[in-house]
């Protein structure tokens, strides 16, 4: 029987209890629902919640700890010899034992104490499991009864029940938070160890960026250069080529949409301007690198330009294509929610329809504007797909479109990909990365969001 | 202390003004001599020295004939007031005046409206100088969200009515002082217009409105945003500015039609029921729905 039965049956076990909490609630009151603290219903969820939580609770801390219990009461009834090995041939007979049980490739041979150990651990893992069964069981029974005993006309159940909502509630979001803090804090500790191995100072004003590092002593050209500078003017460049297509195009389309366009034509083209979004960046990737790229080259060839041909204007561009559905989006929206009032006035003194949208509509909509071309920046800053196709990896010091360049985030995709070692200063440079390029896009989004709260505050 | 006797006076008097009208409501009650059913015009619609001439006019949204047949002069220097139910047709009539039900989708309007021996109804006819000539205050005071200084300036910029800084002060500061509002604000002509009360609000967007210099101004309910002593300086403020404008006002409060206006023309259901002189509107109507409406039986 698979674990995951016994979740199955306790689902059922808590339907039971839920009708059989509804129908002691009934008994208890004598007929007179309406003399119960709460609706039947809730002394039914309250005694399912008593018969699932607790069981449920036990069945996650058993999985999380069963293999580690197992293991160390295996490794107990190890003969001497084995269990005096160092740490690491200690792990190597341990993943033996286990491949053992889950009929994995074994080595060839597999001496009797080994054997017996496997067998020891398949023996404890099929106790573990009935244990486990009969656990759940009990508590599942155990808490619907105490559940059951407890109903009685005054018993509070719709505030427990709402409160252990409560509770899950609380508890979901703060999934979300403490992860987001889990990243940012190891981000920084490697970042940390980073700089310990190379200054801070070196890392983000350093002019030149070649990551190699000597394997072995005496190596000759691997002293490595972390300069960061070439890498964000390369982020910048490609950012601003975006922006440099997005914000016009994508600002004029939202004006077209939210007050020239028929409401037919508005609600056939906003979603597909939209689509655009929902494109995959690694199709925007070589879409780039194969298409945009080469015609850019041979445009330049034609008028005796050198275009290299992986250019930061054609990653820019393309970036910059997949961003118009943020800007005009975002615009749209606000410049919709413009009151219709503030028009009004406008057409009222004689504005035509231009002057109304650019003397009046537009400055009422800028800040909210300008945030959502914040995020967008922010959504470019950190766009990797494209430009890892698209850009190159030469980090190149310039501020010319038409070369090579490389960004952050490029970096630190080919800084991870591959064999690396974990203490190297090369593979700790990618947390540093990492972690400037999130200060840099939090601080876009934090002031995109004050603008956005200062922009309410302003007709309301 | 003070405040509490003020308000029983108040009451008092308040109590005493609905005994009158309760007396004259059922006298009244014998005045009105056209039955509910007929939907012809009550008296005369038109004045000699009109201003705008309106005549014939329909109006549809989509399916919807949400005004019929509907002839009526606009007198020069007269403050003439539109009442009647709610979805009556008054607002929607206004909004014809200055072609403002072209910014409606779907919205279709007939007959004839004559201004300057001109038919503004006609499509081709330049909506940006007759905006300028026919001015609008809305129910809801909308200040742009710019400077005091800025929504005033709006107007005359658009229109290229000042020749340089100089004259355009100029323009700002008799705007805001023929509404009444160049004490209050003088010293925060910087400001967010959005910043100052209801009230001053209001006077900011009929200054603005002066500010093109416009020969008629229509306001849609004024007041109806607006506290009592609010209420009193728009009225006022009106009185003034009658000396030089036409002005056109829907509104829902009777007495305010009675306090301010001229004539009163009573719109019900789409159909001008009756025009006359505010007194003999509010005095003897001859319609008996115009009657039923003064004495608040609906509405």
């Amino acid at each position: 029987m698979h674990t995951f039965t016994f979740v199955l049956i306790l689902l059922m076990l808590m339907v039971a209890s839920f009708f059989f909490g509804r129908r002691r609630a009934v008994t208890v009151s004598k007929g007179d629902v309406r003399s119960l603290n709460s609706l039947p219903g809730y002394y039914g969820y309250y005694t399912a919640l008593w018969c699932g939580i607790p069981a449920l609770l036990i069945f996650t801390f058993w999985q999380f700890s069963e293999s580690a219990v197992i293991t160390n009461l295996v490794i107990a009834g190890l003969p001497e010899e084995v269990t005096l090995l160092s740490k690491q041939q200690l792990n190597l007979v341990i993943n033996e034992i286990r491949n053992l049980v889950s009929d994995n490739i074994v080595a060839s041979t597999i001496s009797p104490e080994i054997a017996a150990a496997a067998e020891r651990y398949r023996e404890m893992q099929a106790i573990s499991k009935m244990a486990l069964f009969a656990v759940m069981m009990a508590l599942g029974v155990g808490g619907a009864t105490y559940a059951l005993s407890r109903i009685h006309q005054q018993h509070k159940a719709r505030n427990k029940v709402e409160n252990t909502i409560l509770i899950f509630l609380i508890a979901c979001s703060t999934i979300a938070i403490f992860t987001t803090l889990g990243i940012v804090l190891s981000v920084l500790f490697e970042a940390i160890l980073f700089f310990q191995a190379v200054p801070v100072t070196d890392f983000l004003f350093g002019l030149e960026w070649s990551p190699q590092t000597a394997i072995r002593p005496g190596q000759v050209g691997a002293s490595g250069a972390f300069g960061a500078v070439p890498l964000f003017t390369g982020t910048m460049l490609v950012s601003a080529i975006a922006m440099v297509v997005a914000v016009p195009i994508g600002l004029m389309s939202a004006i077209y949409l939210a007050e020239y366009a028929s409401p037919g034509m508005r609600a056939l083209s906003k979603p597909m301007l939209e689509v655009l979004a929902g494109i995959p960046t690694v199709v925007y990737g070589f879409f780039a690198a194969l298409t945009v790229a080469p015609f850019f080259r041979g445009w330049g060839e034609s008028l005796g330009l050198a275009i290299s041909s992986e250019s930061a204007l054609a990653a820019g561009v393309v970036m910059g294509i997949m961003i118009i559905p943020f800007v005009s989006s975002l615009s749209d929206d606000v410049i919709y929610a413009v009151p219709q009032s503030l028009r009004d006035g406008a057409y009222s003194l004689g504005a035509t329809q231009s002057e109304t949208i650019r003397k009046v509509v537009i400055p009422a909509a800028l800040p909210g504007i300008v945030a959502g071309i914040l995020l967008a920046v922010s959504r470019a800053i950190g766009e990797t797909m494209i430009v890892v196709m698209a850009a190159g990896l030469a980090a190149n010091l310039t501020a010319n479109p038409l070369e090579s360049v490389t960004t952050v985030t490029v970096q630190i995709v080919t800084l991870l990909v591959g064999d690396q070692e974990f203490d190297s200063p090369k593979t700790l440079a990618a947390f540093a990365l990492g972690l400037v390029l999130f200060v840099v896009t939090l601080v876009l989004n934090v002031i995109a969001l004050y603008v956005v709260r200062k922009y309410r505050e302003q007709y309301e | 202390m003070a405040n509490t006797v003020n308000m029983s006076q108040y009451n008092e008097q308040a109590e005493r003004r609905k005994q009158e009208r309760r007396k004259q409501g059922k006298m009244r009650l014998s005045t009105a001599t056209v039955t509910r059913d007929n939907r012809e015009t009550i008296g005369n619609v038109t004045v000699p020295d009109y201003r705008i001439r309106c005549t014939d006019i329909n109006v549809f949204y989509g399916d919807k004939h949400a005004i019929r047949n509907i002839t009526l002069d606009i007198g020069r220097h007269e403050i003439i007031a539109m009442i009647g139910p709610s979805g009556c047709g008054k607002s929607t009539f206004l909004r014809c005046l200055n072609r403002m039900n072209d910014t409606i989708e779907n919205c279709r309007v007939t007959g004839k409206i004559m201004m300057d021996n001109q038919d503004i109804n006609d499509k081709s006819i330049d909506v940006v100088p007759l905006r300028a000539k026919v001015g609008m205050v809305f129910q809801k005071p909308n200040p742009f969200p710019k400077s005091v200084y800025e929504n005033i300036a709006f107007g005359p910029r658009i229109h290229g009515l000042a020749k340089d800084k100089v004259e355009l002060d100029e323009i700002v500061v008799t705007s805001l002082k023929r509404a009444g509002l160049w004490e209050e604000v003088k010293d925060r002509l910087d400001q967010p217009g959005t910043s100052l009360s209801g009230g001053q609000q209001q006077r900011l967007c009929i200054a603005r409105t002066i500010a093109v210099n416009p020969e008629v101004i229509l306001m849609d309910e004024p007041c109806s945003a607006l506290d009592p002593i609010a209420t009193t300086k728009i009225e006022e403020l009106m009185d003034q500015l009658c000396a030089d404008y036409s002005i056109v006002i829907v509104t829902h409060s009777m007495q305010q039609a009675a306090r301010v206006s001229h004539r009163t023309a009573y719109f019900h259901l789409g159909d001008l029921i009756e025009v006359g002189a505010t007194e003999q509107i509010f005095t003897k109507p001859v319609h008996q729905l115009t009657e039923d409406y003064i004495t608040g039986r609906f509405g």
